[in-house]
């Protein structure tokens, strides 16, 4: 599957979706959960939880391992994506359809730093 | 440069993902792990585990030598083809290596071994060989490949993708072998489900597997392999007991024979002196997350660590083996740290799951 040309994107593997709004929607790309395998778990950040770029938020386990999702800016979260806790399954069905969390952005020009798809395509060498 | 197996160009032009597996370049998963581990439960899959090595062990001093070499005693095989589960100690009681050895007879045997542990358990045995003044030969078969073809329906299709197997095969016991031409099949695995593991010349590997895919029996990876042995309550070399960790205190002590007073095997010593002080029982998570390898547990009697932890595909809930204090008994309640946290789990007598059905 290819990215979504639409979604900005961060080298540690989350599709960042920029609504219409200035707020964020935020899952993980098709090659990470490629790269998972088949996801049993997500735990994922409480609205309202203030959190830094970068910032590990979020856990997503596969059978075989544990992994770290980061927050692509700083902001404060506004939701989780209760479904996809209920369903982790959904994450390998469409990772672009299956969003985790929402982020309403400190800074709306930080969006900016983020990769395009062409960009991300370069980390994956 | 890790090293590939006779079937690595089959399992890539599969669509598998490879990964790295004790220097040897594996097939992890061909698409769902889940559904893989699945097909050997309720039908047929099979396992590339060429990188584990076989060795043969052949002379007139074979038997006196494996009856010092490992914990288990080789003296209660006596029928051909018989196979025995064992522990290689070292001289302070922890495992070398756990392996299997088939009996051919007094002066021939098959033994196989990890594939991480295989160049230090050859150059252990080959130098125990030779100060024992032994009259044996040890000699190494990266000529031979192997596939294990487990599940409910493993022998049935293994013997329609290969004609003729049936009448060589069909009477073996579980946890017994036979040659069949160049092939040694043997009704053992690592799945706790019935099925075969085949030895097997390296250049037929390829057209066996493509024999047996056509004969409905699924290709799984390491990833579905290492889920259903742990749901099997079978131990993991480098997990679940390594050189620091005395087959006592790994849940292994059903391994280690010492009905024959007579019988001094390495590590013996160590063993007798140190007695267990620990013990190993099955975990199941009652909070939502996933148990890993290596987490702290806490219990009414003391601490103890996860050695396997993964998600059970049967039971649909997160498991684990553990080492636990001895007080500690089936039903109790103990919390696991993950991440931080400490979550509930259960403790329970593994196998977790076999034959098809979940067992707790």
């Amino acid at each position: 599957m290819s990215n979504p040309t639409d979604l900005r994107y961060t080298a540690s593997h989350e599709w960042i979706r920029v609504e219409a709004d200035g707020t964020l929607t935020i899952g993980i790309t098709d090659h990470a959960q490629e790269a998972l395998g088949d996801v049993v778990f997500l735990e994922l950040p409480e609205a309202g939880r203030v959190v830094a770029k970068e910032e590990a938020i979020a856990v997503i386990e596969s059978v075989k391992a544990a992994s770290d999702i980061y927050a692509p800016v700083a902001g404060e979260i506004l939701a989780a994506n209760d479904a996809a806790v209920d369903a982790p399954e959904s994450v390998n069905a469409d990772a672009y359809a299956a969003w985790l969390f929402k982020i309403k952005p400190a800074n709306a020009a930080d969006v900016d730093t983020l990769l395009d798809a062409a960009g991300y395509e370069a980390t994956l060498g | 440069m890790a090293q590939q197996t006779p079937l690595y160009a089959t399992h890539v032009a599969a669509g598998a993902r490879m990964v790295d597996f004790a220097g040897w370049d594996m097939p992890v998963n061909y698409g769902s792990q889940i559904e893989e581990h699945h097909a050997v439960r309720r039908d047929a899959g099979m396992f590339d585990v060429s990188h584990m090595l076989a060795l043969d062990l052949e002379g007139a001093g074979a038997k006196a030598f494996l009856r010092g070499l490992v914990a288990n005693d080789v003296a209660k095989l006596g029928e051909p083809g018989k196979a025995l589960y064992s522990c290689m100690l070292n001289e302070q009681g922890g495992v070398i290596d756990d392996l299997i050895i088939y009996y051919l007879s007094d002066t021939s045997y098959r033994i196989v071994v990890n594939a991480g542990t295989a160049d230090k358990d050859v150059a252990w045995m080959q130098a125990r060989l030779t100060a024992s003044g032994l009259v044996a030969t040890l000699a190494v078969r990266r000529d031979l490949a192997m596939i294990a073809v487990q599940g409910p329906n493993a022998r049935s299709k293994t013997w329609a993708a290969l004609p003729g197997s049936e009448a060589a095969s069909a009477g073996l016991k579980v946890f017994q072998a036979a040659a069949w031409g160049d092939f040694f099949i043997a009704r053992t695995g690592y799945t706790g489900e019935d099925g075969f593991e085949l030895t097997l010349p390296v250049g037929q590997a390829a057209s066996t597997w493509a024999a047996l895919a056509a004969a409905g029996v699924k290709p799984c990876g390491l990833g579905a392999r290492d889920t259903l042995r742990l749901e099997a309550g079978m131990a993991l070399y480098g997990n679940d007991m390594d050189d620091g960790v005395s087959p006592l205190d790994a849940g292994l002590a059903w391994t280690v024979d010492f009905k024959d007073e007579s019988r001094d095997f390495v590590g013996k010593a160590a063993l007798v002196a140190n007695g267990a002080s620990k013990q190993v029982l099955g975990l199941v998570l009652e909070d939502k997350g996933i148990l890993r390898s290596h987490q702290q547990v806490f219990t009414a009697t003391g601490e103890g660590e996860t050695t396997s932890g993964s998600f059970s595909p049967t039971l649909e809930k997160s498991i684990a083996l553990a080492r636990l204090p001895l007080g500690v008994a089936v039903g109790d309640a103990v919390e696991v740290d993950i991440r931080g946290r400490r979550l509930k789990a259960r403790v329970v007598k593994p196998p977790f799951a076999r034959n098809g059905k979940a067992m707790i």
